[in-house]
This record gives structure tokens, sequence and C-alpha cells, in this order.
């Protein structure tokens, strides 16, 4: 008796180690000189947190759980080493693995522990799988719709909201009846499939551009979920990990919902992608002018300042190497090359940083929207590849514009303004963005990859 | 309400504010690499998982569980590993130290 208070007061132990030591896991990642600490420290904990639940009294048949973790293991590796590229769609698919995780234990703990659960254990059991299994399929879509298995385009109809809001009200009335009746066991099933509908419903609206609200919040979801997994298992490292993963899921859902300029209530029911193109071409023609590769590279290499604005394009066009080259070729000039990083720039929070960073672009030169804005009116050339909604000047100065009042890039303050963009179509958004009929914007039409890549030669080849 | 439970929600809300005060600090350069390591972090659920696996109480509980730490482990494993793989290419253009 006294060796198995021995082995719980050990386990426990082990367990607060890993909590502090993830703590200092999120610390460390506030800047990238300690953030590698970081993740070790993490790992550790985690080796840690699972070799004490090893020692646990409960424990009595070894072989599924050695064969679990080395078919994870099997298969998280190829799951680190994805490209870079990948990393959203990649993302979408660990939250779904975790809400799988959480949803399978919440609905075996159910069966077991039923009739015998009090209402409060009722209720967060009830949270962990609804939000486990929303998250479920929601991180499926939103997986989906990243690695382009399934379409990209906002899918919305008539009543959508009160559809989707029904099925959440059907799942939530199942969860009170349970928490009355825990016996009645055959509904539980229903309240598992009911917000696995609904996670696919919630993801059908959003477009491409919402992907990094839609991801962070699907991350705090995870997060939650899973700290109601430790409120049923009473288990308190379980707790804090998933109240930290839930309020960074939920910091970033704020800051990318702000950036979006959309209200955070627009965010918590899902509502977003419910931006329409309703401003249709307002009849009047305007010209735009247009510029080769080496009329570019002629004007980079005269100024003093050029800011590069990388957008979702660039990523696509895998350019991000090429925009190195240049950036290279620019600063042995002389000129001095910043990156201006719009927040929800990409398809998730922070996409452009890491592109740019595995293109060993110096993080030091990637500068935070709040940051750049002031430097654009002594900028020489703002440099726009791949991006347009975060560049367009309507969302100062039109009222009527659906996305007036997001917080842009003011690359129209720049002295000349060049765009790489593959036509006139408008973004995302189908709004008609401005800045391509301002006088002193050049449009370089083509192919990112391929107009930096001329880009870069001019500047190298031509020595006169 | 068992006490238990209340001593869970305070950690919970405890837990969550130093979450908010932490997360806060993260450079917005990092955010990427951020939500990889708390995915990873969030896979703590596997010490749940290998319980409900290893106790044996009904065959239905336990093959959930194994799944369920299969799950978990692929977001460790993977998480870790891609964390880290960002994390070592942000480079700075100053010499460091």
């Amino acid at each position: 008796m006294t060796q198995q208070a021995l082995i719980l007061y050990t386990i426990e132990f082990v367990y607060l180690v890993a909590s502090v030591l993830f703590i200092f896991s999120l610390h460390w990642m506030s800047s990238p000189a300690t953030a590698r600490r970081g993740v070790f420290a993490g790992e550790i904990g985690m080796l840690l947190a699972i070799c004490g639940t090893l020692l646990h009294k409960d424990i009595v048949e070894w072989k599924y759980i050695v064969a679990a973790l080395v078919l994870g293991s099997i298969i998280g590796v190829p799951l680190g080493k994805v490209q870079m590229t990948a990393v959203p769609q990649r993302t979408a698919l660990s939250h779904a693995f975790g809400a799988l995780c959480v949803t399978l234990v919440g609905t075996a703990e159910f069966y077991l522990q039923s009739p015998n659960i009090s209402p409060f254990m009722m209720v967060v059991l009830s949270m962990e799988v609804i939000l486990g299994s929303l998250t479920f399929t929601g991180s499926l879509m939103a997986a989906g719709k990243l690695q382009e298995i399934l379409p990209q385009r906002p899918i919305t109809y008539k009543g959508q909201n009160l559809v989707n809001l029904t099925f959440l009200a059907i799942s939530v009335g199942i969860a009170g009846y349970l928490v009355a009746n825990p016996a009645a066991t055959h509904l539980f099933p229903l309240m598992v499939f009911i917000p696995l509908i609904f996670g696919v419903l919630m993801i059908i609206p959003i477009g491409g551009a919402d992907m990094p609200t839609v991801i962070s919040l699907l991350n705090s979801y995870a997060g939650l979920s899973a700290a109601a997994m430790g409120f049923v298992l009473n288990n308190k490292l379980l707790i804090i990990a998933g109240a930290l993963d839930g309020s960074s899921g939920f910091i970033l859902s704020v800051i990318m919902s702000k950036a979006m300029n959309r209200s955070f209530s627009n965010v918590l029911f899902g509502a977003f992608g419910q931006v329409q193109a309703t401003a249709a071409a307002a009849g009047e023609q305007k010209t735009a002018r247009s510029a080769t590769a080496e009329e570019a590279a002629g004007i980079l290499s005269a100024a003093n300042k050029v800011v590069i604005v990388p957008g979702y394009g660039m990523a696509v066009a895998q350019a991000q190497h090429k925009v190195r080259e240049m950036y290279d070729a620019l600063t042995k000039k002389g000129v001095e090359v910043k990156f201006a990083i719009h927040p929800v720039a990409g398809r998730m929070p922070g996409h452009m940083n890491v592109l740019l960073a595995e293109a060993d672009v110096p993080y030091d030169r990637l500068i935070e929207m709040d940051e750049i804005n002031g430097d654009f009116p002594q900028t020489d050339v703002a440099l726009i590849i791949g991006a347009n909604d975060v560049t367009n000047p309507a969302a100062r100065t039109d009222a009527s514009s659906p996305i007036f009042g997001m917080p842009i890039l003011d690359v129209d303050k720049a002295r000349t303004v060049m765009v790489i963009k593959r036509g006139m179509s408008p973004g995302f958004a189908g709004i008609d963005n401005p800045l391509y009929y301002d006088d002193k914007t050049l449009m370089l039409f083509g192919d990112a990859k391929a107009f930096v890549n001329n880009i870069v030669r001019e500047l190298s080849g031509g020595g006169h | 309400m068992p006490s238990n439970l209340i001593d869970s929600l305070y950690i919970f809300m405890l837990a969550g504010f130093v979450g908010f005060l932490v997360i806060r600090r993260v450079s917005p350069l990092l955010h990427t690499p951020l939500m990889s390591l708390t995915n990873a972090l969030d896979a703590i659920a596997v010490v749940g998982a290998i319980v409900l696996a290893g106790e044996h109480k009904s065959t239905f509980a336990t093959v959930l569980g194994t799944i369920a730490v299969v799950a978990a482990t692929c977001n460790i494993v993977g998480g870790f590993i891609i964390t880290d793989r960002m994390l070592k290419m942000f480079k700075t253009s100053r010499p460091t130290k």
C-alpha cells in the first residue's frame, strides 16, 4: 500500500514538473533567440509526463500502449517533415488528431462510468465530446481546403447560420438531457455525431483568406476540449496544457479577426467568409500602367529604400527563394530592403515569416504592419508580391467597400508602387483595388517566381 | 459539486491567465511555430489515453484508448519535429554574440 502511495506521489510530482516546463516552453517562445530552448523544455516535459504515466497502477496491459506509441511515432515523423509550404494544412490536420484523441477518450470514459456520473462531471464530459468532435471534422475540412482537395471557394446559402446553430443547439440539448439522465447511453452517440456534422457545416462557408482566423479558432477549441478532458480525468497537467493551448488559440484568433476587421462575435459564431462581391465593376474603364522586368530592375536598383510586401500569391508560386535572391542582389547594391508582414498574409498566423525564414531571409528584416507603416512615406519602392486586399487603400478611404476599416499596409504612400500579379482579376473577396490604377503604380504581370527571377537576372547581369 | 472539480476550475482559471500573459509576449514572427508547439503540448492528452489503453476495463475502451494514443503520439512527435525545424530557420542578419 505504501509503495502504491509512493508511485502516486511520484506521478503527481512528475506532472507538476512537466507543467512548469510547459509554461517555460511557451515563455521562451517570446523571442527567436530563446525559442529552441522552449521546444527542448516542452520535449523534456512531455517525456517525463509519459514515463510517469507508465507507472500508473491501473495499467495491466502493455502491448497496446507500446504498439500505439510506436505506430504514432511512425506516422508522426513524416508529419513533422512536411514542406514549409504545407505547414498550414499540417497544422489543421494536427488539430484534428488532437481533437480525435480527446473525443475518443471522452466517449470511452462515458461508457465506463455511466450511469454513475455527477451532473457537473457530465457537463464537462459533454463539453469535451462536443468541442472535440466539431473540431475533428472542422479541422479535417480546413486541412482539405488548404490542401486544395476541397474547393477553396466559400459555399454559402440562405439561412446557413440558422441551420448551423440548430445543429449546435440540438447537441447542447442532448447534453442537457444526459446531465439529468446519465443512464441514457443510447443518446450519447448522437451527441458525438451531430457536432461532427456541425464541424463540416461550420467550415463550408469559409474561404481561403479567412483560414488564419479559422485555424486559430480551431486551435483554441482543441485546447479547450483537452482542458475539459482534464476535468473529467481529474488530471491537473492536462487542464494546464489545455488552458495554455486554449488561450493561445484565443489570442491568435483575436489578433487575426482584428487584422481582418471582423467583430469577435463574428468569429465566435463562425460566420466568416460572408463578404460578398457587392460592388461589381463600376462601368468606367480605368487604365493601369505596366512595366517589364528590365524596367522594374532599373527602378529597384536606383532606390535607396525598398519594402517588399509578400502575400499568399508568393507562397502559391513558391517564389520565396527567388525573392531572397532579389533581396541579396539589392542589398549588395546598397539598397535597404525590408519586408512588410501583414498579420493575415498567407493561410495561417505567421505563415509569411516561416516561408521567408526558410529562404534564409534574416528575421530582423521582417517587419510587422504597425511598425512598418510609418516607413512607407520615406520608401522609394514598395514591391507587392502576391498580396492584394491587405494593400487596398479602399479599406482606409471608401466607406462603401466591404473591407472598409480593415488595417492595411500603407503601400500607396511610397513613392513608387510595383505589383507583381498574374492579371487584373480582383482578390479573394472580389474587391477592386484602386491602387492598381494609381499614377505611381506599375503592374508587373506574370508568375511571381518567374518575374522575380527575371528581375534578379537583370540586377546581376545588367552591369551597365 | 465535488471539491476536486472546484480545485480544477481554479487551476483552469489560473492556467488560462498565465497562458494569456505568456502568449501575448510571443513575437508575431513566431506565430506559426507557436501554434505547432502548443499543438504538441496539447497532445499531453496522451497520458489519459495511455491509462485507458492499458487498464483493460472493457474491449471498447481499450480500442478507443489505443487509437487515441496513436493520434496523440503523431501530434507529439510531428509537432516537436516541425516546430524545431521552423525555429532553426530563423536567423538574424546581425552577428550573434
